[in-house]
């Protein structure tokens, strides 16, 4: 047990670079101890961890799910039927490579092709949700009971959400050209490892790329929180007593688009000022799951109905499952 | 012939496009480009992931940046198949 800790001591919270950071930081002559080193010592530690997680992570990952591409997540998803097809579509979710930038080609694509709207829908909420390089990170910050906690209420509101939409024949307020003539349904074209690995390559520096500033800005907002706020002040707002913490979490994050990699050292700086888990899991998943850009984008295939539907589904599944962790950790 | 670009205008379209453009150049063809941006259309494609490159209404590469050198083998194969 102990080398296991030491492993994920040293690997994923990599304690070494806080101590070499701590080093350099004393031999420029800024003391840690005070609030602005603090903070500085945060930043430049959080910064340069994330991003070596994220390129060595997304490699890895993106490797994995070269072998998942959608249109054989759909092909798998043609076999099966009711919640076991809802059940597979929030587990594939979990693999399939996703960009928000994708979801509406990907939402006719699934749909165009017969899958009921319940089961894209699952992958819809799970794939942004829980996905596998945010399980490893949260691993690194918190620990990993809470990340295989929050895998496991992902999957469950991803599941629920998409049997509701099911029981509640919600077909009818997609809009009628997504059903419309048929449509020819491209298989993925064959992989070699070569492709595999040059998939995996782009797939970081895309990533990167992307979500750098996210990163920047959330570590930022971390270390400010971390070290500058008064603990009175977050707590008085959002403390684990205060029982709209979490509805307040999770308003404030809905219509945020932010990356899940920027939020979450805003959420461990949260927790660390004695605000609850559940209430920076709420805002971490609201931000993840919904943002007004991509409700923007949904609004184009489907009717106000369903999207209120699934808005109001999302924020309140997300509210509970942040009371239930403050309650069960508090 | 018509070379059409799949995409919202996402960053790897745009970089897409000039991989398309270049390749184009090196064979000294007489080529249209077109963007493709909207939602309904790019799906009429069968495609899921973009940024997709169409030749006349043929998909030949989606989901990814294709490189200028491929693009290049996949116009000389693609005229090739249009001649005979």
């Amino acid at each position: 047990m102990s080398v296991f800790v030491w492993l994920n001591d040293q690997l994923l919270k990599m304690v070494w670079l806080s101590d070499l950071t701590e080093f350099l930081l004393y031999q420029i002559g800024v003391d840690v101890s005070t609030p602005l080193g603090a903070s500085l010592h945060f930043f430049i530690y959080d910064v340069i961890k994330i991003f070596i997680l994220l390129s060595v992570l997304i490699f890895l990952i993106s490797y994995i799910q070269s072998y998942f591409p959608p249109e054989r997540t759909r092909q798998i998803l043609g076999r099966y039927k009711g919640v076991t097809a809802r059940l597979i579509a929030a587990l594939l979710g979990t693999v399939t490579p996703f960009c928000s930038c994708s979801s509406i080609p990907l939402f006719i694509g699934f749909t165009n092709a017969g899958l009921p709207v319940g089961v894209t829908f699952s992958f819809l909420i799970s794939s942004p949700l829980v996905d596998l390089a945010s399980i490893i990170l949260l691993a690194s910050i918190f620990d990993w009971t809470i990340a295989l906690a929050y895998v496991l209420v992902g999957l469950i509101l991803a599941v629920i959400g998409g049997s509701l939409i099911s029981w509640l024949k919600m077909e009818r307020y997609v809009e009628g050209f997504v059903f419309d003539s048929p449509m020819v349904s491209l298989e993925a074209p064959e992989m070699t490892r070569k492709d595999r690995i040059v998939f995996a390559k782009d797939q970081v520096k895309f990533i990167v790329n992307k979500v750098w500033i996210y990163v920047l800005v959330g570590v930022g907002i971390g270390a400010t929180i971390h070290n500058v706020i008064p603990e009175v002040w977050v707590s008085a707002v959002l403390g684990v007593d205060h029982w709209y913490s979490v509805p307040l979490a999770t308003l404030i994050g809905v219509p945020i688009y932010a990356d899940i990699f920027g939020t979450l050292p805003i959420a461990s700086a949260l927790v660390e000022k004695g605000v609850g888990l559940g209430t920076a899991l709420a805002l971490l998943m609201a931000v993840t799951t919904l943002s007004l850009p991509s409700i923007i984008l949904l609004k184009n295939v489907v009717k106000p109905k369903l999207l209120s539907l699934f808005v109001l589904y999302c924020t309140f599944g997300i509210m509970l499952i942040g009371f239930m962790f403050n309650i069960l950790m508090g | 012939m018509i070379i059409k670009i799949l995409g919202s205008g996402c960053p790897n379209c745009k970089k897409l496009e000039i991989n398309a453009r270049e390749a184009v150049k090196q064979l000294g063809l007489g080529v249209d480009f077109v963007k493709v941006t909207d939602f309904k259309e790019i799906s009429s494609y069968g495609i899921m992931r973009t940024p997709g490159l169409v030749f006349d209404d043929k998909v030949v590469s989606f989901g990814k940046v294709t490189d200028t050198a491929t693009i290049v083998e996949l116009l000389n194969a693609y005229i090739q198949e249009r001649r005979v």
